[in-house]
């Protein structure tokens, strides 16, 4: 089986790999393969990855991103890579190990704008925009001209592994492989198997995810998957709140209220709305449009996302990783101001928060930061004592805080009753490692 | 053998010691450069002594600029700090870590050889110029190099875990480590002392514990801690030598001056393994030199800087210096003996734990230190000195126990 999970790795192409998960995926892929070509008896092995993107610009800014990433990781890793190097007596210095690791782990990668390369791979990874047609179109070309039978692992967020699979005419050679953005970073991956999946092929992901030091967590074929099945219908929640709170406040307002609860009473570490600009509210739109073709007994729509696209501010990141305008501005990563819908400019952070900090009220006096409890030793009993007080508290923000978190457990508690997570702990583990909240869904707090 | 001629230590200056810790360092802003802190500690010892006419011979202390600052040939910055030591007799020395303690015995002995009167010795580093991995290759050049490829990534460190492995062993761990976390404790709160200590800012309250967080031999050393490491710093110190006629031409009273009674210097064959990985041997035999010559022992000691570039060595220092039986050195901390209160204060400003280790300083700033003390000028970290002991002691090594320099001062 070994001998096997080796023979697919030789030869991998990453589709979309200039993309932001692309480009996440090319470099945890890159990484394992060198740490599969330092072991002695893999040696002489010869591993080839194939990052494929429709843009030379884009491929360019993709390898000085690998690059710059494979330094960092080799600065942090000197103590191991000195040993897994110790066979090389050209190579002394840690400097001297730091720039052949970078060489060797790029030397891996053959950037292109061509498909025909990935005719000669055994495994596929898919991350292009989440395109159903798109998806198919690339699979049913690359799955027509090798002589190879490729596996097709797929990083799409909301589409049905078995809707890809039937239309692809792959005959179970797919799997979904959702990566958390960033790749590298985040720990979760969610896997989702069809009853016509291929073993190999769950056996090939249990391999590499364990090796690229990844928590897996399955998922039910269902569009949205459990990430997006909870965070679409966090939005929805968000939105609705907003919609009750434009009867006193204006939009702005509206917006910075519901912000600033959901980040600030929750525990979280963005607010609902600063967390659909960071992953692109067209892209959240996207996602919303697939699962509700999808999904048929619920509406996944919400009308400030499409008016936000129609006004061109779409959120996302730019390459650095800062935070593009969305329904916030930023400045150095930090909201500024706020999207106004009807002037159709932002306003200023200081017009906006006024009126809805008076109206959100204090935070309970047990409130600690998130980035002060996410890594605390004793969170659990300090999570207790704050939603306690939090509970005995009538002030706007902290009822809306309640409303909140009932909804928080209804979602979760709903994707288990719906058939898209296997268990409680599934849901909860993907919210806590792919949203990085310090508790999940299915909690004791409320 | 005995000093054949008064020789004294005066007008001290120490630079900030820059780097982490630090709230004016950002390792991504400028800094100031390796011209900057020999110009500013260069100068300050040219003003208290009235000005570069009285200079006779300069002293260069330097590790390695030639790596850390792509620079050599540092003796030729002497006319640089003052247009007036132009075309003065200068020179560079290194010893590794113990090159600032190599500056002060080479003006020591140009003193001695009656061809100056008066020397002014900088000693000077400046590290941050390169991530701390590759630091750790161009500090490993004070090792053999033929080591370098077994060696640990972070050499040095490596090179300590091995002795503090080899005493936990020997000695038991419990007890080190309490030792060594006390060090750390005391260091930190010395450097407090001190507006000019790489760790004056640290405002940690629970040192000790912090100072026993366990080792991650996965991204550092098997059996030390960052706690137990020194600093990478920046920064320079200075100080003037002088004979008695050096000390009247710049018209300075002897009460501002310290004399410098022991002078002990030991080399160790760089290519071979320590004797024993639990003693120091070459800092042993450098203090017993430096004992004799100025006819004292540890016991006439008010004060004690020593090389304090993990906390191990510091456990073995004060074995080595006599203060404490092999394998006794934790319990003498642990006692509070070398605490500022203590019964003989070792690294008043913090050491290089605390105050900082800009290496090719270190040896200078560790007289300074004494100078400050000895003659009342430490401030806020002033210790009491009993009339009965007029002495501190400065030990400053090279590279792992390989070259050494302990000199004996007195209150003149």
């Amino acid at each position: 089986m070994a001998m096997n999970y080796l023979e697919k790795l030789e030869n991998v192409t990453v589709l979309g790999a200039a993309g932001k998960m692309g480009r996440g995926i090319l470099l945890l892929t890159a990484m394992e393969m060198l740490n599969q070509k330092f072991k002695p008896e893999n040696h002489k092995r010869q591993f080839v990855l194939y990052a494929m993107d429709v843009s030379n610009t884009a491929l360019d800014e993709l390898m000085k991103y690998i690059e710059g990433q494979a330094l960092k990781y080799a600065e942090k890793n000197i103590v191991t890579l000195r040993k897994q190097y110790h066979h090389r007596k050209d190579l002394i210095d840690n400097e001297e190990i730091i720039l052949e690791y970078v060489r060797n782990l790029t030397e891996l990668i053959r950037p292109g704008t061509r498909i025909e390369p990935a005719f000669d791979s055994r495994i596929i990874f898919e991350a292009v925009s989440e395109r159903p047609d798109l998806k198919v179109d690339l699979m049913v070309t690359i799955n027509r001209n090798s002589r190879l039978r490729p596996w097709f692992f797929s990083n799409t967020s909301s589409i049905p592994i078995l809707w890809l699979d039937e239309h692809a005419g792959l005959e179970g050679r797919i799997m979904g492989v959702h990566f958390y953005n960033p790749p590298p970073v985040k720990k979760l991956v969610e896997v989702i198997k069809t009853e016509s999946t291929n073993p190999g092929l769950s056996y090939f992901v249990a391999e590499f995810v364990k090796n690229t030091g990844k928590i897996v967590v399955p998922s039910y074929d269902v569009a949205g998957f459990i990430g997006n099945g909870y965070f679409m219908r966090d939005i929805l929640f968000a939105e609705s709140l907003v919609n009750e709170l434009e009867k006193d406040f204006s939009f702005s307002e509206a917006v910075y209220i519901v912000n600033k609860v959901s980040r600030d009473f929750l525990l979280r570490p963005m607010g609902i709305f600063q967390l659909t600009d960071y992953v692109g509210i067209d892209v959240v739109q996207f996602i919303m449009s697939v699962m509700n073709s999808y999904i048929t007994d619920e509406n996944f729509h919400s009308s400030f996302v499409d008016k936000m696209v129609v006004l061109g501010s779409h959120g996302g990141q730019y390459p650095d990783g800062s935070p593009k305008n969305g329904l916030f501005s930023y400045e150095k990563g930090r909201i500024t101001g706020v999207f106004d819908i009807g002037k159709k400019r932002y306003l200023n952070l200081s017009e906006v928060a006024p009126p809805g900090d008076e109206y959100i009220g204090l935070l309970p006096v047990s409130w600690k930061p998130w980035k002060e409890l996410i890594r605390h030793p004793h969170k659990g009993s300090l999570l207790s004592v704050y939603f306690d007080e939090l509970k005995e508290m009538s002030s706007p923000g902290a009822m809306m805080a309640k409303d909140y978190l009932r909804k928080y457990k209804e979602i979760g508690m709903g994707l288990v009753k719906n058939k898209v997570a296997f268990r409680f702990d599934d849901v909860n583990a993907v919210v806590t490692h792919g949203f990085q909240h310090i508790y999940g869904p299915v909690n004791p707090y409320i | 053998m005995q000093l054949r001629r008064k020789i004294y230590m005066t007008a001290g200056y120490n630079t900030i010691s820059m780097g982490m810790g630090r709230s004016e360092f950002h390792p991504k802003k400028p800094r100031p450069t390796l011209e900057d802190y020999i110009r500013e500690a260069g100068q300050h010892v040219l003003d208290q002594i009235g000005g570069a006419a009285h200079v006779d011979e300069c002293v260069m202390a330097n590790f390695i600029a030639a790596r850390y600052n792509k620079q050599a040939n540092l003796a030729a910055f002497f006319p640089f700090i003052d247009e007036g030591l132009t075309n003065k007799p200068c020179i560079r020395v290194e010893g590794a870590c113990a090159s600032g303690g190599l500056g002060l015995a080479t003006g020591i002995k140009t003193i001695l050889a009656e061809t100056a009167d008066v020397v002014l010795v900088v000693g000077v580093e400046v590290q941050n110029s390169v991530k701390a991995v590759y630091g750790a290759d161009i500090l490993s050049a004070a090792g053999w190099y033929q080591e370098r490829k077994e060696g640990h990534a972070h050499f040095f460190p490596g090179k300590f875990s091995e002795r503090a492995g080899a005493y936990f062993q020997k000695y038991g761990k419990e007890k080190t480590r309490q030792g060594m976390a006390l060090w750390y404790r005391n260091a930190i709160e010395n450097a407090r002392l001190c507006p000019t200590a790489q760790e004056f800012e640290n405002k940690t309250t629970e040192l000790e514990k912090l100072a026993f967080t366990g080792p991650d031999p996965n991204t550092f050393v098997d059996h030390l801690n960052v706690y137990d490491c020194s600093k990478v710093s920046d920064g320079a110190s200075a100080i003037a030598i002088m004979s008695e006629e050096g000390l009247k031409r710049c018209s300075i009273d002897k009460k501002d001056a310290v004399e410098i009674t022991g002078l002990g210097q030991a080399a160790y064959d760089l290519t071979s393994a320590p004797k024993d990985p639990v003693w120091l041997h070459t800092t042993e035999a450098a203090v017993k030199k430096a004992f004799q010559m100025a006819g004292i022992t540890h016991e006439d000691l008010a004060t004690v800087e020593c090389h304090d570039c993990f906390t191990i060595a510091a456990v073995m220092a004060v074995e080595a210096i006599g203060f404490a039986a092999p394998g006794k050195g934790p319990d003498f901390i642990l006692q509070g003996n070398t605490s500022h209160k203590g019964k003989i204060p070792f690294n008043t400003t913090g050491g290089l734990i605390g105050w900082g280790h800009p290496v090719g300083a270190t040896g200078v700033h560790q007289a300074v230190t004494i100078w400050e003390q000895l003659t009342r000028r430490a401030e806020e970290a002033q210790i009491k000195l009993p009339r009965d002991k007029p002495y501190g002691l400065s030990v400053n090594m090279g590279g792992d126990d390989k070259t050494l320099v302990a000199i004996v001062y007195k209150k003149a």
